[in-house]
C-alpha cells in the first residue's frame, strides 16, 4: 500500500478547526480510505477495531485519527456513495471503493463475455469459483455483490434467485 | 399644694430664720378663695411654715420644692392690693410626709400678704434658696426622703423684670430634664434623630421609584429588541419617541447609558494615563500584554490610589476610540489583551508562520521561550496563525503542537 505524504504528517491525524483546512483533509482521507480497501479487497469497517487498523494508525509517527474523526470520514464516504452503515449503531459499515453500479457493469460484461447470459450461478461462484479468479470482484464480499445485482435487476439485466439454499443469480 | 406637708413649727436648730410674716394667705394656683388664711407665715433657711393662728400644729413647704419665686403683679381691683407672691413648685417626692391636700391640680401656690412684706424678703428667700442649707444641714430625720439633686438655672420673671438669680431645679431620678445644659444637648440630639429619620423616610422613597424604574427600563428595551428582530430596524421615529417617554419620566436614555457611563471624563483621562504608563512595558515585552499584568502594574505605580477592575476595564474599552497608542484587544478565546495600536494581527500571523516554518513545528510553551513572551501570549499567537490557515494543529497525548499548513498548501 502505498501511502501518500500526508499519512505521515502528524497534524493530518487532528481533526482541523479551521475549515478550509478540514475540507482538504478529510477529501485526502477518503482517498486514503478507499485505496486501502481497494487495496486490502475488504469492503467492511467496524469502527470500534479500525483505530487498530494501520489505516487509521500511524504507528512509525505514534499518531491515529481519532473515532469521531473515522465517523466523519465514514459520513462524508455516505454522502457521495461510498459508503454504507450495516445497522443503525453505525458501527460496521460497507465500504464501496467501486459504487455498485460499477461492480453490476463488471459483473454483466463478464457474464457476457463467458456467454453466461440466460443461465444461472451461484453467488459463490462468482466470487469464490475458479473462473473468476481474475476478476477484480474476485473475494469481494457477498453484500456488495448482491447490491451490485440489484442495481442490475432495476435495469432488468439480472434477477436474483434461490435456489438450493443457496444465493444465486440469472443473467439476462 | 400638696406639696405641703403637716409640720412642726418649731425651728431646728440648724434652721435659719428669715422673715416671719402676719396674715397670709395661701391660694391654690389660680384659685379665687384662699384654701389657708389668717396664718403666720415663717420664712426659714429649709421651710416655708405656716402656722393658722389658733391651732399648734402648722404646714411647711420645703424649700426644695421651690423652682420660681414671682411676685405678682396686683390686680386691676383698688381694694385688694396685699401683695402677692407666686410660688412655682416642683413635682412631689414619693414618699412625702402627708398634708393638707392629698392632689393639686396646680403646679405654683399663690402667697397674699396682707400686711406686705420687706422689699428684700423675695430676695432673702431666693438667697435661701441659693444658699441650700437644706442639702448641707439637714434638719429631717433620714426617714424622710432626702431633697434631690439641684440644678442651678439663673430665671428672670416674666411680668415684673425682677431677676431671681440661681433658683434650683431639683432634678427627680427618672425624669426627663427639660431644661439645662443636658436638656439642650438631648433636643439637638431628638433634632438630628428627626431629620436622619425623615431623609431616610424620603430616599426609601426614591429607592423604591428607582427600582420600580429600572423594571420599566428593563421592560421597555426587551420589547425594542423585539421589535428590532421583527422588523429588522426599529425606526428612528419610534426611537426617538422611546427615547423622549423615558426622558419625561426622568430616566436617562437607557440604550446609551452605558456608553455614557464610560465615556466620562474621568475614563477618559484614566485611559490616557495607562496608555502613558505602560507604552513603554509592552515594546520591551514585545507588543502584547495581558489585562490582568497592565492591571498590577498599573495600581502598583499608583500606590495609594488604587483602580478597580471595572474602572480599567472600561477605560481600556474606550481607548481604541480615543486613538491612544495602546489598545484593548480581545481574543476568541475570551483573553483580553493590552497591545500596542500599530500592532497588527497580519504581522504576527506571518512571523509565527515564518517562525514554525523555520524550526518545523512548535508547541506554546518553546513558542513562549524562543520569544520571549508569556506561554498564554504565545499560544494565542499560534491560534491566529492557525485561524488564518497559515498553521495546524497536532493534537495527542504527546500535547498540542503547530506545523505549517502542508495539508492546505501542498497537494
Amino acid at each position: 500500500m502505498q501511502w501518500p505524504w500526508q499519512y505521515d504528517f502528524p497534524p493530518f491525524f487532528t481533526l482541523q478547526p479551521h475549515a478550509e483546512t478540514r475540507a482538504k483533509q478529510l477529501s485526502a482521507w477518503r482517498s486514503i480510505v478507499l485505496d486501502y480497501y481497494k487495496h486490502t479487497k475488504e469492503s467492511t469497517l467496524d469502527v470500534r477495531e479500525a483505530q487498530s487498523s494501520p489505516l487509521f494508525f500511524n504507528s512509525t509517527i505514534n499518531r491515529k485519527l481519532s473515532q469521531e474523526g473515522i465517523l466523519l470520514i465514514l459520513e462524508n464516504l455516505q454522502k457521495t456513495g461510498n459508503a454504507e452503515p450495516l445497522d443503525k449503531t453505525k458501527n460496521r459499515w460497507l465500504i464501496f471503493w467501486k459504487s455498485p453500479e460499477e461492480w453490476g457493469k463488471l459483473l454483466y460484461n463478464w457474464a457476457q463475455a463467458r456467454g453466461m447470459t440466460n443461465s444461472v450461478c451461484t453467488l459463490f461462484e462468482l466470487v469464490s469459483g475458479d473462473d473468476t479468479t481474475d476478476e477484480e470482484f474476485y473475494g469481494l464480499d457477498t453484500e456488495i455483490i448482491i447490491r451490485a445485482i440489484r442495481t442490475l435487476e432495476v435495469e432488468r439485466k439480472a434477477e436474483m434467485m434461490m435456489y438450493d439454499d443457496n444465493q444465486g443469480v440469472k443473467f439476462f | 399644694m400638696d406639696r405641703l406637708e403637716y409640720d412642726d413649727p418649731i425651728l431646728h436648730p440648724k434652721e435659719d430664720e428669715i422673715a416671719k410674716l402676719r396674715n397670709v394667705k395661701i391660694y391654690d394656683g389660680d384659685a379665687k378663695s384662699a384654701t389657708f388664711e389668717n396664718g403666720e407665715l415663717i420664712a426659714t433657711s429649709h421651710r416655708l411654715v405656716y402656722v393658722q393662728s389658733g391651732s399648734s400644729h402648722g404646714l411647711s413647704l420645703r424649700l426644695h420644692y421651690l423652682v420660681y419665686v414671682e411676685e405678682e403683679k396686683s390686680s386691676g381691683f383698688g381694694f385688694s392690693r396685699s401683695k402677692k407672691l407666686l410660688l412655682h413648685l416642683s413635682e412631689p417626692l414619693p414618699g412625702k410626709p402627708p398634708g393638707p391636700v392629698d392632689r393639686s391640680s396646680c403646679s405654683f401656690i399663690r402667697l397674699s400678704f396682707k400686711d406686705g412684706y420687706d422689699s428684700s424678703f423675695p430676695n432673702n428667700l431666693s438667697a435661701a434658696l441659693q444658699k441650700k442649707k437644706w442639702e448641707t444641714a439637714p434638719i429631717t430625720s433620714t426617714s424622710l426622703p432626702e431633697a434631690p439633686p439641684l440644678v442651678q438655672v439663673k430665671i428672670q420673671t416674666g411680668q415684673q423684670n425682677k431677676i431671681f438669680p440661681y433658683l434650683s431645679f431639683p432634678q427627680l431620678p427618672g425624669r426627663q430634664l427639660r431644661a439645662g445644659i443636658v436638656g439642650i444637648e438631648r433636643q439637638i440630639q431628638a433634632k438630628h434623630k428627626a431629620t436622619d429619620d425623615s431623609i431616610s423616610l424620603a430616599f426609601e422613597d426614591l429607592n423604591k421609584l428607582m427600582s420600580m424604574a429600572k423594571d420599566m427600563v428593563l421592560l421597555s428595551k426587551s420589547i425594542s429588541d423585539k421589535i428590532k428582530e421583527k422588523q429588522g430596524e426599529i425606526s428612528d421615529d419610534e426611537t426617538v419617541q422611546f427615547k423622549s417617554y423615558l426622558l419625561s419620566l426622568g430616566i436617562d436614555d437607557p440604550v446609551t447609558r452605558d456608553n455614557s457611563r464610560s465615556e466620562s471624563q474621568y475614563h477618559q483621562n484614566l485611559a490616557r494615563q495607562i496608555s502613558s504608563a505602560l507604552q513603554d512595558q509592552i515594546k520591551e515585552i514585545g507588543g502584547m500584554m495581558t489585562l490582568p499584568e497592565a492591571y498590577c502594574r498599573v495600581n502598583r505605580a499608583r500606590g495609594l490610589e488604587l483602580l478597580s477592575p471595572e474602572d480599567m476595564l472600561k477605560a481600556c474599552q474606550i481607548m481604541a476610540s480615543l486613538g491612544l497608542p495602546v489598545t484593548l484587544k480581545v481574543f476568541d478565546s475570551g483573553v483580553k489583551v493590552l497591545h500596542l495600536s500599530t500592532h497588527n494581527d497580519q504581522n504576527i500571523i506571518k512571523t509565527t508562520a515564518e517562525a514554525i516554518e523555520e524550526s518545523g513545528s512548535y508547541t506554546a510553551e518553546e513558542l513562549a521561550q524562543v520569544l520571549g513572551m508569556s506561554v498564554l501570549l504565545a499560544k494565542e499567537r499560534l491560534l491566529i496563525t492557525e485561524k488564518a490557515g497559515r498553521a495546524c494543529r497536532d493534537d495527542s497525548i504527546e500535547g498540542l503542537r503547530f506545523y505549517p499548513n502542508l495539508l492546505l498548501e501542498k497537494n
